[in-house]
């Protein structure tokens, strides 16, 4: 055999068995548009149990950046030790602005501290009756958006209290940490509430199929008697499976679409309160990853149903 | 790819089976699950092209001796082989291309009712990846044959039993398997039609096709001279041995 003729007879090949997939593929969807009321509930039982998780990982989502946008560049307040005259104080701003860590640096002398504490503490009366100003000077350093992680922030700050100038670096992290191990929670949550309902969804279409199996058992059998192999049997409910899932990932797309949608305006509001801008969407590569993961859970979970059953349709 | 597959696993085999044999049974036993006991210890031999009948009284394994041959139970003791193939070692992937080598006429039918005449018969060229003209072509061929050209679109539940068990004939000669096993084909028919069909048995050996058809109709066999196994309480009693052909 001639190499051409050899790849002619494989590309002949290959589109026959594309052409079987495609009428196996096509007639598997006429199946289930010929009862499209039970297939319409399946359908969207698999679609709500794939929006939950799904709607739930682009709020967490969604959140995180949010959070990452204005946690990420935590101010510290750095106290100088009461020697430090204003030359030293502003020599040090000044070197600090140059550091890759630091986006801005606002000097305060001991005059505008204690004017500030006065103004926001109310304890200003306290402090007429002290004959000197008890305050430091003090900087206020805006760290970068690239120390985002609590960590980093931390080990800026160790630097700076191991400076002679520095009396105390103080860095209001606390409620920085607690919002990533917060979101930590929520991602771990969403993984395991995700796990659980795809296994629902495999077992509603690993169901669903079985039924389908059922109500075929004729055909599945004589179809084997006949000299059937397993791969012709289990083809048409694999893509079974695989329509109910895709339509699934579609419904659920829908649903998180319109929830979210929903959400938009509180959140909205919320963003605006830390003059951020937080918008909630569902694009067409979500659509993509939703259909694809349904279609792909609810082939595997036919395969898992019909794997179980052909051993016993197997004729005896 | 079917055929390179068969080929492989028979000459693994063929030293051990003779050539022209077809169908060979070595001390066969089959035994339910149950213990009910459905063949003991038979032996005989098959030549490719041959035409033989297998007799018995109702309950003597005639059903479990054909159902061994097309794999749909394996024997519990002793040997089958087809075309050299020891049945008993083919692999679980491999059934499938062995039964599209053997047509099977089943005694209850076993026909598709939500299926029309046409689908049903085609049933075993879809199995097996055929065209669609192909398919089509073959069909008619085989429905021509049986005489049932015209009900290719009824469902078999409207059609009389003697015209159901003439498409399980046709369902089973449709793919030209070269084997062909028939479980009481004539159970349901009268006895010019019963000669007809045996007529065109006759038509399909002639051509090549090894058959071997249970019947308990002795009138019918006698009229025909072909080779008769004879089982009783499923043990072989007799048999003729290979006849003159016609
Ligand atoms: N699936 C089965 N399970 C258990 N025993 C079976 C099974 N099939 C057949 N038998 C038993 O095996 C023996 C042979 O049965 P078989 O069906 O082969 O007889 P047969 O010659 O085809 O009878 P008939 O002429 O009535 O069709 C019988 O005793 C029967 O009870
Ligand atoms: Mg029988």
């Amino acid at each position: 055999m001639t190499l051409g003729r050899h790849l002619r007879a494989s590309y002949q090949g290959a589109g026959t068995w594309v052409a079987r997939h495609a009428q196996v593929a096509l007639a598997s969807l006429g199946r289930l548009v010929r009862s499209p009321l039970s297939t319409l509930m399946t359908v969207c039982v698999i679609g709500i149990a794939l929006a939950f998780p799904a709607g739930l990982y682009l709020v967490v989502h969604h959140i995180q950046q949010f959070g990452s946008g204005f946690s990420g560049a935590p101010s510290v307040s750095v106290f100088l030790r009461s020697e430090v005259d204003a030359e030293q104080r502003s020599q040090l701003a000044a070197e600090l602005r140059q550091a890759v860590e630091v986006d801005g640096v606002q000097v305060l002398s001991p005059e505008q501290a204690l004017q500030e504490f006065r103004q926001f503490s109310g304890f200003g009366g306290a402090f007429d009756a002290l004959e000197e100003n008890p305050l430091p000077g003090v900087l206020i350093v805006e760290t970068a958006a690239s120390l985002a992680a609590p960590s980093r922030v931390e080990a800026f700050a160790e630097q700076l209290r191991s400076r002679a100038e520095v009396e105390l670096v103080q860095v209001d992290l606390q409620w920085v940490r607690r919002f990533h191990a917060i979101m930590d929670i929520a991602v771990r949550a969403v993984a395991v509430i995700g796990v659980l309902l795809g296994l629902a969804v495999l077992l509603i279409v690993g169901n669903t199929v079985r039924l389908e199996i059922e109500s075929r058992h004729a055909e599945i059998e004589v179809s084997k008697l006949v000299g059937a192999t397993d791969s012709f049997v289990r083809r048409p409910f694999l893509y079974g499976g695989f329509w109910y899932g895709l339509f699934g990932g579609l419904i659920a797309w829908v649903l998180v679409t319109l929830s979210l949608w929903a959400l938009a305006g509180p959140v909205q509001r919320l963003a605006g309160l830390y003059d951020s801008n937080l918008a909630f969407g569902t694009g067409p590569l979500i659509l993509l990853k939703l259909t694809l993961t349904g279609a792909l859970v609810g082939w595997g979970g036919s395969w898992l149903a019909v794997g179980r059953h052909l051993d016993r349709i197997e004729p005896r | 790819m079917r055929r390179s597959s068969s080929q492989r696993c028979s000459s693994a085999d063929r030293s051990t089976a003779s050539l022209s044999a077809v169908i060979e049974f070595e001390h066969a036993s089959k035994r339910y699950p149950g213990g009910r006991e459905g063949l003991i210890d038979v032996s005989f031999r098959i030549a490719a092209g041959e035409m033989a009948f297998l007799t018995g009284h109702s309950g003597a394994g005639k059903s479990t001796l054909l159902r061994l041959i097309a794999l749909l139970e394996r024997c519990s003791r002793g040997q089958v082989r087809v075309n050299g193939r020891n049945l008993a070692r083919l692999p679980r992937r491999l059934v499938a291309a062995h039964r599209r080598e053997v047509g099977m006429i089943f005694q209850d039918h076993r026909l598709l009712h939500d299926r029309t005449v046409f689908d049903n018969v085609a049933l075993p060229l879809v199995v097996a990846g055929l065209r669609h003209k192909e398919v089509q072509r073959r069909v008619r061929a085989a429905l021509d044959k049986v005489g049932l050209l015209k009900k290719d679109k009824a469902l078999p539940i409207t059609l009389s039993g003697g015209e159901q068990q003439r498409v399980g004939i046709a369902r089973a000669v449709v793919s030209r398997p070269p084997v062909v096993l028939a479980d009481e084909p004539t159970g349901n028919l009268d006895p010019e039609l019963s000669l007809e069909i045996m007529r065109l048995f006759e038509q399909f050996n002639q051509v090549g096709v090894t058959l071997l058809i249970a019947t308990h109709d002795i009138s019918l066999i006698s009229t025909l001279r072909h080779r008769v196994l004879t089982l009783d309480h499923t043990r072989l009693a007799a048999d003729t041995g290979e006849r003159q052909r016609v």
